[in-house]
């Protein structure tokens, strides 16, 4: 990934004294342009009702001339204090609350949700469940990507990739809306197995995506990557090192952007991801550029992850066959009275576990997300920590952005990829 | 049972508590709270543990009164591949604090500023240990405490009363306070944190 000698031809055409035309650099200037000229700071309140802030963030931006000097951000203002709530809710009621957290992966947090409670309760999900899961998280990859990738280009000015990404999220939002019968609130998952299996002309559809979606990605490739407003107003942006990305904890595409080669799904596989044959894109420089190219190469990865779990895509049932966990058919609950038992303790008593503690962490779009329950033996957890990716990443916006100009400070915080569902939970 | 265990053992003695491994199969081992910081600075900076990298922090209060509050670190030998988590125990009825670990990693000012949030445990030497969900002045309580109702300490009423009634000046944090000229437009008690310099400094004019 070394394009960085792309600074040399960055170039916009002008015109001098005599009319003949002269080309002049762009990119990014070293040291400290402007003089030390003294004078008041102002404080600039961004947000909480701000398009570039990405939701109702807000930023306090303490501001000498045009350079940030501090960056105080206030969360909360999405607080709806999904952890406490699903202490009062059954394991399975627990899955419409991650609906709502990251909401533009529902269909991933589903999964990871569905994972966390199997580990502490120790099931083994069905081999068509896990390539299920798989082509779920990836659909969620790629609607998350397009989502990010079409607002910071808007964010930077950037139009038309806008208009492309969203389309390409349209089309998977048809697939998703076919599966889930949601276009948000999905609610995929169950412990032990899924929702619903694929309906019939599903994977045609999605074999259809997989197969015209590369054009897409490459258009933008092109609108964008050897950009030079494009290059200038993002190379050397808010970056991180690989130590402080560490230090900062961040995860996802904000930690492989800064060199780190970590990715769940690589490193800590779940659903049989290491039978995958995929990349890990990692980035050199960490800058919002490298987290741009970083996230456009998931993308493909993902596609081809998507490929190979159609072609793999067992037969079989999506559940496991545990009446504990798993509710039985309709027809055998209305005519079996052991079947219509069990069916009646899971509605009012709800799914219970052991008592113990399990944390999954998944490579969620955003980063590690990481579902942390504690479980007293009870149908509900004691506690459920969400280990947001989102919120974790955003605190590293004031490291990134002081020293920058007001206007790299959204290129920045675009760069995040916050969603504030999942910030502020 | 992780190898670190031992050497956790062997390093801090019987600073160590019980050690176990839990469902998903991670080492949990419980830290008596004066010696955290230290454990966790030995897990971070000894070559062969080089436990770097902060995947969280959180903490957990039971529905049995009579189990400990308790404070969950999880870190992450990124080399190895490899978790661990420690925890540390705090009696829900006493003063729950404990050290920060802000100087070990940057990415704990967040997650330690949410565990004061909503669980009110003080983190010795933290640099901004202010509510990161709530807003500054809320005055329930901690949210996620297993003595905290679900809708909330006070009455509907109350809530919508004191949602009106706020000033909005109190939504700035005491520290943006020392360059913006809201002082005087405080209420009286964060006119009072300012003035006994708690946080942030006292504007020049007072």
């Amino acid at each position: 990934m070394s394009k960085r000698t792309l600074e040399l031809d960055v170039a916009t055409p002008g015109v001098d004294a005599h009319g003949d035309p002269v080309r002049v650099p762009l990119g990014v200037s070293e040291g400290t342009p402007e003089p030390d000229i003294g004078g008041e700071h102002l404080l600039i309140n961004l947000g909480p009702q701000h398009p570039a802030t990405h939701g109702v963030l807000r930023l306090v931006v303490e501001l000498d001339g045009e350079t940030v000097v501090r960056v105080i951000p206030h969360l909360g203002y999405l607080h709806s204090g999904f952890e406490k709530l699903g202490e009062y809710r059954h394991y399975n009621q627990i899955i419409p609350l991650t609906d709502r957290t990251d909401y533009l992966s529902p269909m991933a947090n589903n999964v990871a949700l569905a994972l966390a409670v199997e580990k502490l309760m120790g099931i083994t999900i069905t081999p068509r469940c896990t390539v299920l899961r798989v082509i779920a998280c990836e659909m969620s990859r790629i609607i998350s990507h397009m989502v990010w990738l079409g607002t910071t280009a808007i964010d930077l000015g950037a139009f038309t990739p806008f208009l492309w990404a969203f389309q390409e999220r349209e089309r998977i939002y048809n697939l998703q809306e076919m599966w889930t019968g949601a276009r948000l609130t999905t609610s995929l998952t169950r412990v032990g197995g899924m929702m619903a299996d694929i309906p019939d002309g599903f994977v045609e559809g999605l074999r259809h995506f997989i197969a015209t979606y590369p054009k897409t990605l490459g258009e933008i490739d092109r609108i964008l990557t050897r950009n030079a407003i494009w290059a200038g107003r993002t190379q050397g942006i808010g970056v991180l090192t690989a130590d402080e990305a560490i230090n900062y904890s961040l995860s996802g595409p904000m930690l492989r952007a800064s060199g780190v080669p970590w990715d769940m799904r690589k490193d800590q596989p779940y659903l049989d991801y290491e039978t995958y044959d995929f990349e890990v894109p990692v980035g050199e420089h960490g800058d919002v550029y490298d987290r741009y190219l970083v996230r456009l190469e998931e993308c493909y990865q993902s596609n081809r992850i998507l490929a190979q779990a159609l072609d793999r895509l067992p037969d079989g049932p999506i559940n496991v066959a545990d009446p504990r966990v798993i509710l039985p058919p309709k027809s055998r609950a209305m005519s079996d009275m052991e079947a219509m038992i069990f069916h009646f303790k899971q509605v009012m008593e709800g799914v219970k576990t052991p008592v113990g503690e399990a944390y999954v962490g998944v490579e969620n779009p955003k980063g590690e997300l990481g579902y942390y329950f504690v479980s007293d033996g009870t149908a509900k957890p004691v506690r459920w920590r969400i280990r947001p990716p989102a919120f974790i990443n955003l605190g590293a916006i004031s490291k990134m952005a002081e020293g920058h100009l007001l206007s790299d400070l959204i290129a920045i915080n675009a760069s995040i990829d916050i969603v504030m569902g999942e910030v502020d939970r | 049972m992780n190898p670190t265990v031992e050497g956790l053992k062997a390093t801090f003695g019987d600073a160590i508590g019980r050690a176990g491994v839990a469902r998903d199969g991670l080492s949990v081992v419980v830290v008596r709270a004066d010696r955290l910081r230290d454990v966790l600075r030995w897990l971070k900076d000894t070559p062969g543990q080089a436990y770097t990298y902060l995947v969280d922090i959180t903490a957990v209060e039971y529905r049995d009164r009579e189990r400990p509050l308790e404070l969950v670190y999880q870190l992450r030998a990124m080399g190895r591949k490899t978790d661990l988590r420690v925890k540390v125990e705090l009696d829900p009825q006493g003063e729950l604090a404990v050290d920060s670990v802000t100087p070990l990693w940057a990415g704990a000012n967040w997650l330690e500023r949410e565990v004061y949030d909503m669980f009110g445990v003080v983190f010795a030497g933290h640099p901004d240990l202010r509510r990161i969900l709530m807003w500054e002045t809320y005055a329930e309580g901690y949210p996620l405490r297993k003595d905290f109702p679900l809708r909330g300490r006070f009455s509907r009423a109350e809530q919508v009363h004191q949602a009106l009634n706020t000033n909005p000046e109190a939504n700035y944090s005491l520290e943006e306070l020392s360059i913006a000229e809201a002082y005087d437009g405080l209420p009286a008690d964060m006119r009072e944190r300012l003035r006994r310099g708690e946080r942030g400094r006292v504007p020049e004019s007072e």
